[in-house]
């Protein structure tokens, strides 16, 4: 059974930045918007305070899987698992694998996002749930999709 | 079941079955009625007075009903609510069939992915 999200991203910058800005969790934090208590070690949770404005009362937490130096990185987490009073622990949660490969320019950088189908049907919905505020930060992306799909 | 929603929007690449899903994002591509569906997402029915005093811009600035109406019909047309008649006003009801299938939350969460990958990108080539 195949339910994955992939994404394909050439990024203008050497594999060691590259590498750098995914694995260094104050780095990561920095553009996925999450402020990490401490560093990345594998096999252990990374956990911190969410920092999208209106969601900073919010806890992040994934579990590092492997660091392959320069090459791969891995995590599991639940997606949007945001609610403070639901116990996401005995779901399922989603894989999420970053795969480096040099090129001429840089590094085309690979994500993969699987395991979706053990998702239970209405917590998909959850990320329709959020606040207001929280709402608003989807515009950019959602007229972005818009304009590309008339 | 294999379902897989491939790469997108970064690279300018046009995915070959999102179409399907443009009049939901288009009727979810404005500020006003994505507040409005996270309202109606509790699974409470709303009149449009409720939705009226309870919705306001960015801003702080506070919507009309007429405003308030015009969002909803928009909705309506893309079947994410219903109205129904109760006594003399209109209660709204969320349909959550139009975004609980798989593929809707895929294409949702994939979405977070690019504006991810793009302040990545943005962070490691400055």
């Amino acid at each position: 059974m195949e339910n994955k999200i992939q994404k394909r991203i050439e990024l203008k910058a050497s594999a060691a930045r590259v590498w750098r800005a995914l694995t260094d969790s104050r780095e990561f934090g920095e553009w996925f918007r999450v402020k990490f208590d401490g560093p990345f070690v594998v096999g252990e949770p990374a956990r911190g305070n969410i920092t999208w404005p209106g969601y900073e009362h919010l806890r992040f937490e994934a579990v590092i899987q492997k660091m392959e130096s320069e090459r791969y990185f891995s995590f599991t987490w639940h997606p949007y698992a945001i609610d403070p009073a639901v116990d996401y622990s005995q779901e399922t949660p989603t894989l999420v694998e970053f795969q480096l490969e040099i090129t001429a320019g840089g590094v085309l950088l690979t994500v993969t996002e699987s395991g979706f189908d053990k998702i239970p049907a209405d917590r998909r919905l959850e990320a329709f749930r959020m606040n207001d505020g929280g709402w608003a930060q989807q515009i950019g992306n959602i007229e972005a999709y818009v304009a590309q799909n008339p | 079941m294999s379902r897989r929603i491939p790469d997108s929007g970064i690279r300018g690449r046009r995915p070959a079955r999102q179409p399907a899903h443009a009049h939901l994002f288009a009727a979810l591509g404005d500020e006003t009625r994505l507040a409005l569906v996270g309202k109606l997402a509790s699974g409470e029915p709303h009149s449009i007075a409720q939705l009226t005093s309870g919705t306001t811009r960015a801003r702080g600035r506070k919507l009309t009903r007429q405003a308030i109406t015009k969002h909803l019909r928009v909705l309506e047309k893309a079947g994410m609510v219903h109205s129904v008649r109760a006594g003399r006003e209109n209660l709204f009801h969320f349909n959550p069939e139009s975004l609980r299938t798989m593929d809707e939350y895929l294409v949702f969460v994939s979405r977070q992915w690019d504006g991810a990958l793009a302040r990545l990108k943005a962070f490691v080539e400055e």
